[in-house]
């Protein structure tokens, strides 16, 4: 089918908000770089790390050939405001327990939604969610065992896992916040929308929650944490974009 | 004293400086897993290296990240080392091949004439 004017807007919105979750949160577990608490571990965060990052150049080479600015350009001349990532991984890592579910939480959602638009109608990004399904796999399957692995250790560790589930979980949400487009989109058979996204994401999530002997958090205000998608963010987002731009400011002309 | 640094990840963890170096205690270490990589199905698994890691299951997450994130890879095993019976450099006199042995030598075996014979008696 030929897409709309509406149809384009509506992708570029969606591109966005992926390109910009996958760039920020590899930014920020990257700050684990050398301070991980194990150095293998520390070896595999990093990858993974590093792995969002690609993930992002891929999809914001999508957004260029539609017509957007150069991935670099992009990534490092915006302003917090024009940032379209969840609330979610723009908060700080914290400690290695929130980092961890913030990852689980993150990486589940980001598998489904690749999943889900392996099948879109919009060849381009049905190719880039096809090709990190090996990645993804890998992602999903570290943080599954991690949290298990911590949810059945002891006293400590199931009581810090649990904690960060309770704080991540509210955040996590704003990963699904509705959009205009979804409607359109889901029609247009490029992708199925928000909400098909977070009821597998509570389904997958919540049985690994509940497999590992913890408890899924009860939510009273599911929209808590949603504007990110429309530039709304917390005051975590603009000093994360002054650390990561710092060099690129220095000389934006220069060829790396 | 906080340690200062360039680094604005270091400044932010408000780490003490400390004058004293710590020795970490055997349980402060993970024990090791020795880590075989297979480059396709059907070769042999190759040692390449080992982790620390807890238990089996982190050993193979990090083992796959480790030695298996830039070449060919299809298959992971990993083992304690622990578990890995060995034998004494002291004794590497076992293996030595005494001269007269040839004939667990394959070179040592003469078939090239038998098999010219056979060739040449069923091209007839």
């Amino acid at each position: 089918m030929e897409l709309t004017e509406r149809h384009v807007e509506g992708l570029k919105h969606l591109l966005y908000k992926m390109a910009d979750d996958l760039l920020i949160i590899g930014h920020r577990n990257s700050e684990w770089t050398g301070m991980g608490p194990i150095l293998e571990e520390d070896i595999a965060f990093s990858s993974m790390a590093q792995d969002k990052i690609g993930q992002s150049l891929a999809i914001y080479s999508i957004l260029h050939e539609m017509g957007e600015q150069e991935p670099d350009t992009v990534a490092f001349t915006r302003n917090a405001s024009s940032f379209h990532c969840s609330q979610l991984v723009e908060q700080p890592i914290g400690e290695y327990d929130f980092s961890l579910v913030r990852h689980f939480l993150y990486d589940y959602a980001d598998a489904i939604r690749f999943d889900m638009l392996s099948n879109s109608i919009f060849e381009p990004l049905a190719m880039v969610c096809k090709k990190f399904r090996g990645e993804l796999k890998y992602h999903t399957m570290h943080a599954n065992i991690w949290i298990k692995d911590l949810a059945e250790g002891n006293e400590e560790s199931k009581t810090r896992i649990q904690n960060a589930l309770n704080k991540a979980y509210p955040m996590a949400l704003s990963l699904f916040e509705p959009s205009e487009f979804d409607k359109e989109l889901s029609e247009a058979e490029i992708f199925s929308g928000e909400d098909e996204c977070r009821t597998i994401w509570e389904k997958e999530v919540g049985a690994v929650i509940l497999e590992a002997g913890l408890e899924i958090p009860q939510v009273s205000d599911t929209e808590e944490y949603y504007g990110g998608r429309s530039g709304k963010h917390t005051e975590h987002l603009q000093p994360l974009l002054d650390e990561m731009t710092e060099v690129f400011q220095i000389d934006p002309t220069a060829d790396w | 004293m906080k340690i200062v640094s360039l680094d604005p990840r270091v400044n932010r963890s408000s780490i003490n400086q400390t004058e004293e170096s710590v020795v970490l205690k055997k349980l402060d270490q993970f024990q090791t897993y020795e880590v075989f990589a297979q480059t396709k199905r059907g070769v042999h698994h190759v040692h390449v290296g080992s982790v620390h890691a807890a238990n089996k299951k982190i050993a193979v997450l990090f083992a796959k990240e480790q030695y298996a994130r830039r070449g060919e890879c299809v298959n992971i095993w990993v083992v304690k080392t622990s578990d890995i019976a060995t034998t004494e450099y002291e004794d590497s006199d076992i293996f030595d091949t005494l001269d007269e042995k040839t004939h667990r030598n394959p070179e040592s075996y003469k078939v090239l004439d038998r098999i010219k014979k056979y060739k040449e008696r069923t091209s007839k």
